[in-house]
């Protein structure tokens, strides 16, 4: 029988530890919502999300209440919209079009985000595909909870240059469309390498095309509980005068984290099951995350602090990140049956506290951050940078986070997000979960030449395994 | 059968235990567990309840209970045991 002591730790880790469950995200099919007439096609779509969404924000709330757990966002993932729009679609404010009526579906159920206003065009673009890369900065633009994603290279195909090229421009213009909110578009909008078909996590949550109807995903988090944990056994190590200058050293201290990403993940795995039996519709994956926010105490730079780097981005960041990530990962696949999504440790700037403070402190730069992403879960994530920076510039950074994704079989992700009218020295608040950020400087030589080529870079050799 | 754990934390007071568990009484909800401590001042206690015969739902339980404790000056939480079953047992 469940012990005092087990439940006081558990109501601890809810209550000072900031640990949630930060999301359950709905995918939903909508291939069967395609029709040659756009009106069709949106209406079919209105009442496939509201039909099968509607209980899922009360669901979630009931499960959060009865368990005494926070489930911060009930979300939605859909089909990228531009397999569903490609027979009705001729121009992109049909597009545009499209994504005003998910807007409305997703304000209808209460949901805060819906992500799949995507593109997946890893080795090539459909007239469609492009059409909808077009229609990014007015989409961005006129609605509020729509998030957009682009899959511009895998393993497997290689990347596409020409879409990273584009990309680069639609993220100006997305940034310019949405101006008078810092542009505040830009944050919505992410450019992935090897994007997973199942992640639950915004921005860059869509419903691929291997998924059944329906399917419930679920992402964990608690960054504080990890970071609480290790502070303990360094505050044991010491009164124990531990060999190793009073500190847990690193089997203890991969030990302690796996155990703990173990129990947060058992969490995610109760409260996805209880969500996939009430409404019916079958789980797929737990994301096995430490997710921050700009709470205090809901920190991934506070754990690298408390595995000993001063602030992330001094030397030893990468190798304290690339154990945390392996650590979270050895625990929590054990507590769940399906482990997919992203599963790691995500490094935005803008959503971590302990992230800003290292950028103001002039410890962490893009490049230390790009070298950080080669060993966590994601890429470049939530970075405000000039204004002013040339479109090849940031088609070239996602050329960049692309590779290491392609050569090291794992997802990588550029969102960045130049505001306009900013420079380095200023700061951009973007609110709520989303926080606020310093601009950081990118390096000025350029990269144009590169970007121009087009045409497609090869899969690398070890992508060949037939 | 549905069991769920009952918290009460908070400063030591008198008839705590006596209005949660008149409380429990009055709505058919039988106790099958108590523990307590008192951790630096504060008390902490724990019911391992069985709610089967409630003809209340959870969430009016789970209010009630909270109420009870916000009017003593308590923390009263009521969770399905799962929770702590699934983190702590393999």
């Amino acid at each position: 029988m469940i012990n005092l002591q087990e439940v006081i730790e558990t109501n601890k880790m809810i209550e000072q530890e900031n640990l949630d469950v930060r999301t359950i995200t709905m995918g939903i099919s909508l291939l069967d919502c395609a029709d040659k007439d756009l009106a069709v096609t949106c209406e079919r779509i209105y009442r496939k999300i509201t039909t099968l969404a509607r209980d899922l924000v009360q669901t979630g709330e009931d499960i959060s209440k009865e368990f005494g757990i926070p489930i911060v966002n009930k979300r939605i993932s859909i089909t990228p919209i531009s397999l569903v729009g490609s027979a009705c679609c001729r121009i992109p404010g049909d597009y545009v079009q499209i994504a005003k009526t998910l807007d409305k579906a997703a304000k209808e159920v209460g949901v805060n985000f819906l992500g799949g206003f995507s593109a997946i065009v890893s080795k090539g673009m459909t007239q469609s595909d492009e059409l909808l890369i077009r229609s990014i900065p007015m989409a961005l633009a006129c609605t509020e909870r729509i998030c957009s994603s682009v899959n511009v290279g895998s393993t497997k195909t290689g990347i596409n240059m020409d879409a990273v090229r584009l990309m680069g421009d639609i993220i100006r213009q997305t940034a310019e469309e949405t101006k008078d909110k810092d542009s505040l578009g830009c944050a919505k909008l992410v450019v992935l390498c090897n994007a997973p078909d199942d992640n639950p996590f915004m921005a860059g949550a869509f419903h691929g095309v291997s998924e059944a109807d329906a399917i419930i995903n679920v992402g964990v988090s608690g960054p504080g509980v990890v970071k609480y944990a290790l502070e303990q056994i360094d505050k044991v190590a010491a009164n124990e005068n531990s060999p190793a200058h009073g500190l847990a050293n690193f089997e203890l201290l991969c030990e302690t984290i796996k155990r703990t990403a173990f129990k947060i993940t058992r969490v995610g795995q109760l409260v996805a099951q209880e969500a996939s039996s009430r409404l019916g519709i079958p789980f797929g994956i737990i994301d096995l995350s430490l997710a921050p926010t700009p709470a205090i105490g809901d920190s991934v730079a506070d754990i690298l602090k408390c595995i000993g780097v001063e602030h992330p981005g001094a030397p030893g960041t990468t190798a304290a990140l690339a154990l945390l990530n392996d650590q979270v990962k050895k625990g929590g696949v054990m507590a769940s049956s399906y482990v997919g999504g992203l599963s790691g440790a995500f490094i935005p700037v803008s959503e971590d506290q302990g992230m800003i403070d290292a950028v103001e402190a002039g410890a962490l730069t893009i490049e230390k951050l790009e070298a950080m992403t080669c060993v966590c879960s994601v890429g470049l994530d939530m970075i405000a940078i000039p204004g002013d920076t040339p479109a090849a510039t940031i088609a070239g950074i996602i050329a960049d986070e692309s590779a290491i994704g392609m050569v090291n079989q794992k997802t990588t992700a550029v969102r960045i997000i130049p505001v306009v009218g900013k420079t380095v020295g200023d700061t951009v608040e973007f609110g709520g979960l989303l926080g606020y950020a310093p601009i950081m400087p990118v390096n000025t030589f350029s990269c144009q030449r590169f970007v121009d080529r087009g045409g497609r870079i090869p899969a690398p050799i070890h992508s060949f395994k037939n | 059968m549905t069991r769920a754990i009952i918290t009460v934390v908070g400063k030591d007071t008198v008839g705590i235990i006596a209005k949660v568990c008149t409380y429990l009484a009055d709505n058919q909800i039988n106790i099958l567990d108590i523990s307590q401590t008192i951790v630096q001042e504060f008390f902490n206690m724990m019911m391992i309840v069985d709610l089967t015969k409630s003809v209340k739902a959870f969430g009016v339980i789970s209010d009630e209970l909270t109420k009870i404790g916000a009017d003593t000056g308590v923390q009263v939480k009521c969770q399905l045991e799962d929770i702590f079953d699934k983190m702590h047992r393999i």
